[in-house]
């Protein structure tokens, strides 16, 4: 057992309202940059719907992510290493940028300055990439709420695949407007425990980090060889085409290093996001990601992952130098409740052989949206229980993003969700939840209650359990200000009196020495409204 | 003039190269990549660039064979002038060809292609007269002074003044009845290499060989000093008195 530890996130897709606030925040802390228009580290899309970039899903195209070879060993789906080199003059499978879509700016210059005339002047869009007048065609979010699914929807690849595989062509997922079902997905990068972009790096620039298992790219090694665009099936690595480097979600390591929650954590509106620490078992990586059956992916990468209650993972992870209140963390860690105890949460296209770590509980709404508008009572259990089978569509669809098509997960997560719902309704009500409907999804009525704290009421400390990056630094960091030596002391050594050569305030006075503890605790004490315990006990 | 040509120069030019690469590594390592263009444009580049890289490849090593290897090396395996001249004439000229419609579509396609044409910078524009004129000399000189029955030896004067370059003692006379074409094409081939570092060329010098040898995925630990407060100045370390 080799035990490393990841920062991973779930993101419970039920409270997803779309309205595109991570990406916006994290455009504006990460992308806004020459190079970078046309960069969406973190993007919403609405499923079904082709995604950004377009039809990212087809990896018969774009050749990302890893296959089994005929031996059942792991290999890039985009050839070895020595095709990668003699293909290194070009990349053919490179999408270009039109594949996600041309930025653009309005002349706005032209509404001051155009002359006197008979029509209102106008801004015309302007693409960056060449500077010409364009037309607007596509964007990242183009067919937001399914705008245009009735024409493109079509072109879903896992629409696509639901009806090959049910062979009841246009029966089964409907773009009529008032059979279609929707959901968001927000993505970022999947921080994968076995990243085939880093495998792609010919430089050897991306690297996972060991601490945190955060896929970052080193600006200063990368040479611009544009293999690991190709390598990500998620497509979540893009080429700065100013810089000639390639970029992606960094989970934002600065802020997660000091306990943070990132960008697009931090202001989703939805709080529909969960950071936290899963232990894994690193030997296990290659194994697992080389399981045969790609529906058993999924089994397989809950099978690394390690229980931070069991005394022997805590061992093992203090041997292997994970910091104490890293581990302590895990044990606390919405994301390990939600993948690995309340089996809710699932991986994002595990048949890419990634092992993706971040990932999604899928949602229950558009069943109970369906029941609701039927009539039916859409909080009930057996309606829900009955809907979410009837209802095939959503399903089948879920597990093709999911569970590489396996249905039973799926159906499970709902069902738990479905539990929830009754058994809280009941509750609000003042009825006695009926034992049956958490036992029939195997949970009992406290886990239930657990479960929903974590899913409903989401407080903050609960959803985002991060710890900081250098415990053992902790003291040195809060104290940075006066690193070694005594605090009263000025640089040119007077001693304790606190005078410079000068007098008082001469010489360099270094900042005072306070705490980031002592800081809080100051301002806690003199905003609270009573007096703080250890006070009162002094007097 | 003749020793500033042919005795300064090539010295002059390597200098070049190896302290404006050393310099850039140090220097600007972040400004070390090939600046693909290829997000613009795919199609014909996904022709071109292997044509004109995998052309040029063959061309150096027929530079390295023809300048490296001594005349009497090759006689000495049975390999005489005339078979000699033949190989370097089509192998050569089908490498050169490749190189030469390799490059000319890419210029065509930077010059055509508004994104394309619009990340190219001056640098690049001065960058892709010497490695045009260079290849385009070069192929024509050759062509120039051949026949199919005989063609000029450099192998007589070219290749000892290169090998004589390398002794600290360059053998200046050997250039004296050297064609003028030949010539140039060596003075423009010196000029590149002298470029070589300072612009997008520079790439060449990450062939990433080392991919064939590590593991797929690669870890590190954050660097040393990496979190918390930076250092202190060089010069400015607090005293330990």
């Amino acid at each position: 057992m080799r035990p490393m530890a990841q920062v991973a996130m779930v993101m419970n897709l039920d409270k997803c309202i779309g309205c595109h606030t991570c990406s916006v925040t994290c455009k504006q802390a990460w992308t806004n940059r020459s190079g970078m228009e046309y960069v969406w580290f973190n993007n919403v899309e609405t499923r079904p719907g082709q995604g950004y970039p377009r039809r990212y899903e087809d990896q018969e195209k774009w050749r990302g992510g890893w296959e089994l070879n005929k031996r059942g060993a792991l290999k890039l789906k985009n050839g070895g290493r020595i095709k990668s080199l003699l293909t290194i003059f070009s990349n053919p499978k490179l999408p270009e940028i039109k594949d996600y879509y041309e930025p653009w700016t309005y002349d706005y210059k032209n509404l001051t300055d155009a002359p006197l005339g008979d029509d209102y002047p106008v801004a015309e869009p302007r693409s960056l990439i060449d500077g010409k007048p364009m037309k607007v065609e596509w964007s990242s979010n183009w067919d937001d709420n399914l705008g245009g699914a009735t024409e493109y929807g079509d072109l879903d690849p896992m629409v696509e695949k639901v009806r090959r595989q049910a062979q009841q062509a246009a029966e089964k997922v409907k773009f009529a407007f008032e059979q279609t079902f929707m959901f968001y997905l927000p993505r970022i990068c999947e921080h994968c425990l076995n990243p085939s972009c880093v495998s792609s790096c010919p430089s050897g620039a991306m690297y996972k980090r060991a601490e945190d298992g955060i896929v970052l790219v080193d600006q200063d090694g990368c040479r611009g060889w544009r293999k690991c665009v190709t390598g990500c099936p998620y497509k979540k690595v893009y080429f700065n085409h100013a810089t000639g480097k390639a970029e992606k979600c960094t989970f934002c390591y600065p802020r997660v290093e000091v306990g943070l929650p990132t960008v697009c954590s931090e202001t989703c509106v939805g709080r529909l996001r969960y950071l936290g620490v899963i232990l894994y078992d690193a030997d296990k990586v290659t194994r697992a990601a080389s399981t045969k059956d790609e529906q058993a992916l999924y089994e397989a990468q809950l099978g690394v992952f390690l229980d931070p209650e069991d005394p022997e993972v805590r061992r093992a992870a203090e041997r292997a130098g994970i910091p104490y209140d890293w581990v302590e963390a895990a044990r606390r860690s919405p994301v390990h409740a939600l993948v690995s105890k309340y089996k809710v949460a699932l991986p994002l296209h595990p048949e890419y052989r990634t092992m993706p770590m971040i990932w999604y509980i899928p949602p229950l709404s558009p069943v109970v949206d369906a029941l609701t508008e039927t009539g039916h009572n859409g909080e009930d259990a057996d309606n829900l229980f009955g809907a979410i089978d009837t209802l095939r569509i959503p399903l089948e669809y879920l597990a093709e993003i999911f569970t590489a098509g396996d249905v039973a997960p799926v159906r499970s997560s709902l069902t738990k969700l479905a539990a929830m719902r009754a058994h809280m309704r009941a509750i609000n009500l003042g009825e006695r939840p009926d034992p049956s409907v958490a036992e029939s999804v195997g949970m009992d009525g406290p886990q239930i209650e657990e479960m929903y704290r974590l899913l409903a009421i989401a407080k903050y400390e609960d959803r985002y359990v991060i710890p900081t990056a250098a415990v053992g630094d902790a003291r040195r960091l809060e104290e940075s200000a006066v690193p070694d030596t005594c605090s009263l002391d000025h640089v040119d050594g007077t001693g304790p009196t606190g005078d410079g050569p000068f007098g008082q305030d001469s010489g360099q006075k270094r900042l005072p020495l306070v705490t980031i503890e002592n800081f809080h605790a100051a301002r806690r004490r003199q905003t609270s409204d009573e007096e703080p315990d250890d006070v009162r006990e002094q007097q | 003039m003749k020793t500033l040509l042919w005795g300064a120069l090539p010295y002059i030019a390597v200098v070049l190269l190896v302290a404006g690469t050393v310099w850039r590594f140090r220097y600007d390592k972040f400004g070390w990549t090939t600046r693909s263009s290829q997000v613009y444009e795919s199609k014909l580049l996904n022709v071109a660039s292997p044509m004109f890289h995998y052309g040029i490849l063959f061309v150096l090593v027929g530079h390295l064979m023809g300048l490296f290897v001594p005349e009497s090396w090759t006689d000495g395996i049975g390999l005489d002038e005339h078979t000699y001249h033949l190989l370097s004439l089509y192998g050569g000229t089908a490498a050169g060809a490749l190189a030469v419609l390799g490059i000319l579509m890419l210029l065509v396609r930077r010059r055509t292609n508004a994104p394309v044409f619009r990340a190219t910078t001056a640098n690049d524009k001065v960058m892709y007269v010497f490695l045009l004129a260079a290849i385009v000399l070069g192929m024509w000189a050759k062509l120039a002074n051949s026949t199919v029955s005989a063609g000029y030896d450099y192998r007589q004067t070219i290749a000892p003044w290169v090998r004589s370059l390398f002794t600290l003692q360059p053998d200046i006379d050997r250039m004296a009845g050297v064609p003028v074409l030949y010539q140039i094409h060596a003075l423009v081939g010196l000029a590149l290499i002298a470029l070589v570092p300072f612009t997008r060329l520079i790439h060449m010098f990450s062939a990433p060989v080392q991919y064939l040898f590590r593991p797929y995925v690669v870890y590190r630990s954050r660097a040393e000093g990496q979190l918390g407060p930076r250092p202190d100045r060089r010069g400015w370390e607090e005293s330990k008195l």
